[in-house]
């Protein structure tokens, strides 16, 4: 009596693992099948390459891609190589100690803030104090203030992972420190960084909170430089879905959204299949 | 000859420590700017509101119900957003604790190898997709259902936490799988030694063990749904009141500022930046205690 008490709760509660599985799946399918099956169709060569008309109730979404593409590329240009530096800084030059400490702290800390925290201070900061107004460049570097904890986790991770008898061989050679580091260490950890950056990218072209206090919401013609302002894919979404302008077009816009994280999550897990198999 | 020769040397050497100083230097600074920026956070944010909080004092906004920045005398009460995050953060986390710290525990014990390997990516997936996505999937899919089925405008309580339960998944459920995973192998090995079966093992050892890590899960996930802007925003209503139903709408700390940001001046604005402030201590508040019980575990 008790053995089948104890063998049906078994099951019960393997039931309820598998099927507390199988419902975070289905609730992911269906949420992309239901933006590509409505969004896909809209999809065509017009709305890739035509501004938008009629606040975007027409036309396509050529400047929003450009704008987007400005933006991002911005952050990852400013967020990486710092976000890399201090990876190395903190994995290679001061493994322990009060500084090291306190460095994680803060990166743990600015992972914390939200990004509409980061919107505020990017608007306070670079949009009214340094004068930059809605622009480009204000966008591009309140990301890249975002960007920083992710790249700096996954650069140390990937830096971490390089064998210790590596930079051994190198110093035992008579390699200075930064040669270690430039010629074995960073082309050990590449596959690594680059994930790191692609998550990077990713997660800069999801960011609407931050950019639409600080790259504005205009932008409906093309950006001709960094200090004009750019509205990026995601505050389109936005804009078109919150003011009920065209379903149709967010939906195209949502899907074309979908689509660039597919990719990229795509090439992230290729990339970080090829570290582990090596 | 040879002098030269040595002179030459001792001057690459010393050419060769002057880059490496240099580099090192550059290096601390990269390093430094994580701490420059949390600075400059706090800084700009806690100044721009500071002023209004002397003004009319830190109680006129946190226990005030009425928000008329535009009326005379104005009133900055911001207790119906603190209400409405608190609300549909403490709905969404109805969904996603149970939900995602099932998944965990599916994915640390008992999924199949074949099973694991497909769902872990779709759960980076589930991370990747940007929140104006999901709030806009939400918009379309599930506000008219709420509509149809349970009545009223649709943009409520309900949407809101129902979109932040699915968005605080990913993050619960790869930290508690961690959590799971950190228990020693030793603990399991013993309990089924004595004839426990699998389940047993997980209810009465494994998770008794990674209690504190399964909790430092859900902390942050409650963190980052109180953080979250722009999918909640567009399927609450935004409505400032305080709500008397699930289906009521509301306005959280985060819609608010993105919604009145655009064209608040003066005085408004530094109360809007009160809210940010609001919020920040709120979540820095809750990741103290995520990083307090993470420590006390020893882990």
């Amino acid at each position: 009596m008790m053995r089948t008490a104890v063998k049906i709760e078994e099951k019960i509660a393997k039931a309820v693992f598998w099927s507390a599985g199988i419902i975070i799946l289905g609730i992911l399918f269906f949420i992309i099948f239901h933006i590509l099956k409505e969004g896909l169709f809209a999809i065509n060569w017009e709305f890739l390459t035509e501004a938008p008309r009629e606040m975007g109730r027409e036309g396509g979404i050529f400047p929003i891609i450009i704008g987007t593409i400005y933006v991002v590329a911005l952050s990852i240009a400013v967020g990486a190589p710092i976000g890399i530096m201090a990876a190395v800084f903190l994995t290679e030059y001061a493994k322990k100690g009060k500084l090291v400490r306190t460095i994680r702290f803060f990166v743990e800390t600015l992972a914390a803030v939200p990004s509409i925290i980061f919107g505020l201070f990017g608007f306070l900061f670079f949009v009214i104090y340094l004068g930059w107004g809605w622009s480009i460049m204000s966008g591009g570097l309140t990301l890249a203030c975002m960007l920083l904890p992710i790249i700096i986790r996954t650069t140390e991770e990937s830096i971490k992972a390089v064998p210790e008898s590596y930079r051994e061989g190198s110093l035992a050679l008579g390699a200075t420190r930064w040669q270690t580091v430039y010629k074995i260490v960073l082309p050990c950890a590449l596959p690594g960084i680059i994930t790191g950056v692609i998550l990077g990218i990713g997660r800069a072209i999801s960011e609407a909170a931050a950019v639409f206090l600080t790259a504005g919401m205009a932008g409906l013609i093309v950006p001709e430089s960094v200090w004009d302002p750019a509205r990026t894919l995601t505050v389109h979404l936005f804009i078109l879905a919150s003011e009920g302008i065209c379903f149709e077009r967010a939906y195209a816009t949502a899907a074309i959204l979908v689509i660039m994280i597919l990719i990229i999550n795509y090439a992230a897990h290729k990339l970080s299949g090829m570290i582990t198999r090596k | 000859m040879k002098n030269v020769l040595l002179q030459e040397k001792s001057r690459r050497t010393q050419i060769r420590e002057l880059t490496e100083k240099v580099i090192e230097k550059l290096l601390l600074f990269c390093a430094i700017v994580a701490i420059i920026v949390v600075f400059l956070i706090v800084g700009f944010i806690f100044t721009q509101g500071w002023s209004v909080i002397q003004k009319y004092g830190i109680a006129h906004f946190l226990f005030n119900l009425e928000w008329e920045p535009l009326a005379e005398p104005v009133q900055f009460g911001l207790l119906p957003m603190i209400v409405g995050s608190f609300v549909v953060t403490f709905g969404a986390l109805l969904i996603s604790v149970p939900l995602g710290i099932s998944c965990a525990v599916f994915l640390a014990e008992f999924a199949p190898q074949w099973a694991a390997k497909r769902i872990r990516p779709a759960i980076e997936l589930m991370a990747g997709i940007p929140s104006v996505v999901y709030g806009f999937w939400a918009l379309v899919v599930l506000v008219p259902l709420i509509m149809n089925y349970l009545g009223g405008r649709g943009l409520s309580i309900l949407a809101g936490s129902i979109v932040l339960g699915i968005m605080a998944l990913p993050f619960i459920i790869s930290i508690a799988e961690d959590a799971i995973r950190a228990v020693p192998k030793e603990y399991r090995e013993a309990s089924l030694a004595l004839g426990a079966t699998h389940w047993q093992t997980v209810k009465y050892v494994v998770l008794p063990a990674a209690k504190s890590g399964i909790l430092t899960a859900i902390i942050l996930g409650m963190a980052l749904t109180i953080g979250e802007t722009m999918a909640v925003i567009l399927v609450i209503g935004n409505a400032a009141i305080i709500p008397d139903s699930i289906l009521c709408m509301v306005r959280t700390l985060t819609a608010h500022i993105a919604l009145e940001m655009g064209y608040a001046a003066g005085e408004h604005q530094q109360a809007l930046f009160v809210a940010g402030i609001v919020l920040f201590v709120v979540i820095m508040i809750l990741n103290s205690l995520a990083l307090l019980i993470y420590k006390r575990a020893g882990v």
